[in-house]
């Protein structure tokens, strides 16, 4: 037992050391690609240290978007500006604007992040070593929330109001990026026998995987981020080996499924607000099946909307109207 | 115990370390990971307090909070990176300008 808690200690230690590594080479590495790897390698090692903490539920939401889409995002956004800093105007260092004033610019920062850092130590290390939270208040009143799995509890009955902000957050982000617009066009290119291949083989396995991660979620990790957030990596997998979407369905339909999540969080919330007399309040007898119908729509609802935000620009349909 | 501390001060090392390097970093695409990498210090610090408790299970609202985190970063950092590229479409360069070269 002693030799295993100690050796526990060891892998946390070499964790978090390796976390913060991979954060310095991630922002200070000369070579940008090569910041945006130690990035994504960052991200899984979150995830693993979500897992050492007891959060397989933020770990799976890690792996999948943490360290998976925003790591795909980075790249496709790297691929694009790649033309830019070639031609030239890539780096503005001048060497003799490196002056004493540049370095005291350098240190100052420092100095006032080592004093932050010492201030948050302090605060951190004053905390009393344990603490329930809001443990007990879940755990009471698991039995009338429709799922057993008490983070998912949280998400979707007890603090639903937060989930549904963030439904709707995902939808303006994506509403300003079509907005904005890029006219970079995006790389198209033939993709070789073995990303065909794979995204043949993936595709399925991933909508699988979904599918199972949104109905687990009711008792065990899992739930509506983890699967729209699998389901998105699928679609970016499908834009990447040259998939398109059908003309037909660019226009309303595909806004229909974007913003559906919301829509149907609303309506949900408005019927039980005439139900109970309260805004989302779900009755404890159909809150299962409530929050079965919300996390089928919104996990569809943000796969889609995580998948729009990596081709980054609207459908030519759409821009024509 | 000690783990709770330990992520919680390597939780504060990621916070600070990505706002010194948004502060002294000049491109664009440094500064949106450095805000990445402070939010991912943030979340370090709520899942690893929310480990306090004595029954052994952890306090679930922080982990269903760092969900919510996380979801919105990833769509925070999708606009941000539309707005770089524009912005490296206009300026010719990913950074903003300098004080003094304007």
């Amino acid at each position: 037992m002693e030799a295993l808690a100690l050796l526990q200690d060891v892998f946390d230690i070499l964790l978090g050391f390796g976390l913060l590594w991979l954060a310095w080479l991630a922002l200070f590495s000369l070579d940008l690609f090569r910041s945006i790897v130690s990035f994504i390698s960052f991200g899984l090692l979150m995830a693993i240290i979500w897992v050492r903490l007891d959060a397989p539920d933020v770990a799976l939401a890690e792996a999948a978007i943490g360290a998976g889409l925003t790591g795909a995002l980075f790249l496709a956004a790297f691929a694009k500006l790649q033309p830019a800093s070639v031609n030239g105007k890539g780096s503005s260092i001048n060497p003799q604007k490196q002056s004493s004033r540049k370095q005291l610019l350098r240190w100052l920062p420092a100095l006032i992040m080592l004093w932050i850092a010492s201030g948050l130590t302090i605060a951190i290390l004053a905390l009393p070593p344990h603490a329930t939270g809001l443990t007990s208040e879940v755990t009471s009143n698991l039995t009338a929330s429709g799922v057993s799995n008490p983070v998912t509890a949280v998400l979707l009955n007890f603090r639903g109001y937060d989930t549904l902000l963030e439904i709707v957050v995902l939808l303006l982000a994506l509403l300003a990026v079509w907005s904005i617009g890029s006219s970079v066009p995006s790389i198209e290119s033939e993709p070789g026998p073995v990303l065909d291949t794979l995204s043949r083989l993936l595709v399925p396995i991933l909508i699988m995987v979904s599918a199972y991660l949104l109905w687990v979620g009711a008792h065990a990790p899992g739930g509506a981020f983890q699967a729209g957030a699998v389901l998105g990596a699928a679609g970016v997998l499908l834009v990447l080996s040259g998939w398109k979407l059908y003309p037909g369905l660019e226009g309303f339909p595909l806004r229909l499924v974007l913003t559906a999540g919301s829509i149907t969080f609303v309506v949900i919330a408005i019927l039980t607000m005439l139900v109970s007399g309260t805004f989302m309040q779900f009755p404890p007898a159909q809150a299962s099946i409530l929050i079965l119908i919300l996390e089928m729509v919104a996990t569809l609802s943000i796969g889609v909307t995580l998948a729009a935000l990596f081709i980054g620009s609207p459908p030519t349909d759409i821009k024509k109207l | 115990m000690n783990t709770v501390f330990l992520y919680a001060l390597v939780g504060i090392g990621l916070f600070c370390l990505g706002l010194f390097a948004l502060i002294v970093q000049a491109h664009l695409l440094r500064k949106i990971l450095a805000i990445n990498i402070m939010g991912s210090g943030v979340f370090l610090i709520l899942v690893a307090l929310a480990r306090r408790t004595e029954g052994g299970i952890p306090d679930p609202v922080p982990h269903a909070m760092v969900i919510t985190g996380i979801v919105v970063a990833v769509s925070a950092t999708a606009l941000a990176l539309v707005m770089i590229l524009k912005v490296t479409e206009s300026s010719g360069q990913p950074e903003f300008p300098d004080e003094e070269s304007k």
